[in-house]
């Protein structure tokens, strides 16, 4: 092992990363390309503010002489920040907005709502003597924000319509506090997927391993660097240490473009440079993952394909995406969540640098990488060299 | 330093059922340039890749510079320099940086590399192209920088496995120009070739190989007066050929 021999041989891979059009774009372009177009969608362009809802209604009851408590309701909900209320004449054009999308919810306050309501206060202790009506709330299922957001506030709204303000401060002798150690009033989605993207722009960097190292071998360059004093170890060296040089700059450019369109991590340099060693340690299973898919091909072309099959999990088991039962348990088992989970640590709930699962993270995921590397080196020397 | 530059004796290889080379026996002095000759499959390459340690021997044994090539490929790697039959350059990296790479890789001091490259480079006529990524040049320029690559370490012994193959006139003898140089600064040159006229004008000692077996040995004017032909290429074909027939 000579360090000269590695320096030449990072130096050599490092050029490649750009001057191949494809890698420059994996490598660099992909990450910054990710990150502005991800925070773009996800509000970190112009995110953080009130968030509004457009709702049709349909006042059935608005000539009524019990008129009142509909209207009550319609200012409730038309006062609240919330929602942009928008009046439909029938059921048919606010079902139809609905169906197009130009609608997050309509409401349907029904003939009667005023007499249910002065029902109940002509005999409220004896629901036998009420008028029951029923409002029609309709939500577009293709928002999940939607379906989770509108239905307590329409109901806050109703409620406020029928027993006014009073009616929702409940006396109580125990009440819950203000949620003060985790600040989340602002956050917007973005802020929720960001930690993810640092491991998500490094996840490729196994594909580009496994291209570069059978590509190597197909053009006869690993035979000719065997004939020369150079060892295996100089060479799968070179090979870790590029690639670790290469997520340093990678998450160099998601926070540079995150920081570009608005982000702004609840963490301090400590965090910053912990999310740097982190990454690089990731680096360490992505030349692991590499090896092991250029050892079970014979082209290029093959390791692309057989690289997925090691990046998908990583993509969509331990980056941003939600997860929940199985794939929670299997999450475990992916490096990527490690990653993001000690980011998300630092990064969105603004845990100090001395937070140990943070520390139990980065040793997790150092020491897959260490034994990536190490099998798939064995793995390549013995089955994938020749 | 040795008595011999390459000795092989009774080397055998085998690749499952195929015998590539059997019980072959060479003694290749210091300063010698000495010719493989054979048809395709004869068992060129493979001798060659036996002495850059690509290959281990199935039996029998092959020193360079004294050295064991199964047991000591380390110590043979550092004084060899091979041209392989397919070149393989780095594409994405300039001429002169696919030459420094390799350099590097004999640990060649930073000074030295500098001057020699530059030197080498001069001497082949590349000067002008050197510095253009290794993807752009054509095949024969592609088979010149693969050479230089081999020639880099300076080595004691140069393994050039076809090194013309495919090349116009002009830029052959440039590298017919360049062994000579070699040669003439007391390097050992193995040289596997397919072209008659090549190694009888290099070469001071041919083996003629065919199906493994070392069918002939020794300079080509002793080879052309022997079989009694006109040049070397119809010694070759004589025995390859006839060989061939009665095969057939």
């Amino acid at each position: 092992m000579n360090a000269r021999r590695i320096i030449a041989l990072t130096k050599k891979e490092l050029r490649k990363t750009t001057r191949e059009p494809a890698v420059l774009f994996l490598v660099i372009l992909f990450p910054i390309t990710v990150t502005f177009v991800f925070g773009l969608a996800f509000g970190g362009i112009g995110g953080g503010g009130t968030t509004s809802f457009d709702v049709g209604l349909l006042n059935l009851d608005a000539t009524s002489p019990q008129a009142d408590w509909s209207l009550a309701f319609v200012d409730n909900l038309t006062t609240s920040d919330v929602f942009v209320m928008h009046a439909f004449a029938d059921n048919d054009s606010g079902h139809s907005a609905l169906l197009q999308g130009n609608l997050d919810a309509f409401i349907i306050i029904p003939e009667g709502f005023g007499d249910s309501v002065a029902s109940y206060y002509g005999s409220p202790f004896d629901p036998s003597a009420w008028t029951n009506s029923t409002i029609e709330l309709y939500v577009d299922s293709g928002s999940l924000m939607a379906v989770s957001a509108i239905p307590p506030l329409v109901q806050e709204a109703l409620m406020k319509a029928i027993f006014g303000n009073d009616a929702m401060a409940i006396g109580l002798p125990v009440e819950i506090g203000s949620p003060g150690l985790v600040e989340s009033s602002t956050f917007t989605q973005w802020d929720f997927m960001a930690p993810g993207m640092f491991a998500f722009a490094s996840i490729f960097l196994t594909m580009i391993v496994a291209q570069t190292i059978t590509g190597e071998r197909d053009e006869g360059l690993l035979k000719r660097l065997k004939t020369t004093p150079a060892s295996s170890a100089d060479y799968m060296i070179s090979q870790t240490a590029s690639y670790m040089v290469i997520a340093a700059l990678q998450v160099a450019l998601v926070l540079t473009t995150s920081f570009a369109i608005g982000y702004r991590p609840g963490t301090g340099v400590a965090g910053v440079v912990f999310t740097f060693v982190i990454a690089v340690a990731f680096s360490l299973v992505a030349v692991g993952f590499g090896l092991i898919s250029a050892t079970l091909c014979k082209s290029a072309e093959a390791a692309t394909g057989v690289s997925f099959i090691f990046i998908m999990p990583q993509m969509f088991l331990g980056t941003f995406m939600p997860l929940g039962g199985a794939a929670e348990a299997i999450s475990k088992f992916v490096p990527t969540k490690y990653v993001t989970e000690a980011i998300t640590t630092l990064f969105l709930r603004g845990a100090p640098i001395t937070t140990p699962v943070i520390w139990i993270n980065l040793a997790i995921v150092s020491l897959a990488g260490l034994l990536l590397v190490a099998v798939g080196t064995v793995l390549f020397e013995r089955y994938g060299s020749h | 330093m040795s008595e011999s530059a390459i000795t092989v004796t009774n080397l055998t290889k085998r690749f499952d059922d195929v015998t590539a080379i059997e019980n072959l026996s060479l003694d290749i002095g210091w300063g010698e340039l000495f010719g493989v000759l054979g048809p395709n499959g004869a068992g060129k390459s493979t001798l060659v890749n036996t002495l850059n340690t690509l290959l281990k021997p199935t039996d029998g044994s092959a020193t360079v510079d004294g050295h064991d090539v199964e047991f000591d490929p380390e110590a043979v790697r550092g004084v060899i320099g091979v041209c392989p039959q397919e070149p393989a350059f780095y594409r994405f990296l300039t001429g002169q940086e696919n030459i420094t790479l390799m350099g590097e890789m004999h640990l060649v001091p930073e000074a030295v590399l500098k001057e020699r490259v530059r030197a080498m480079v001069e001497k082949i006529g590349m000067e002008d192209h050197i510095n253009r990524r290794a993807k752009d040049y054509s095949g024969g320029m592609i088979r010149r920088i693969s050479m230089l690559m081999a020639l880099v370490n300076d080595p004691k012994i140069a393994l050039l496995d076809e090194p013309t193959v495919g090349m116009d006139p002009n830029s052959r003898r440039a590298v017919w120009d360049f062994i000579r140089e070699l040669k003439s600064r007391g390097k050992t040159v193995i040289l596997t070739t397919h072209y008659m006229e090549e190694a009888q004008e290099l070469c001071d000692r041919v083996a003629i190989i065919d199906e493994g077996h070392l069918i002939e040995l020794g300079s080509p004017a002793e080879l052309i007066e022997k079989h009694k032909a006109k040049n070397l290429e119809e010694v070759f074909l004589n025995l390859t050929g006839k060989q061939l027939k009665e095969a057939v």
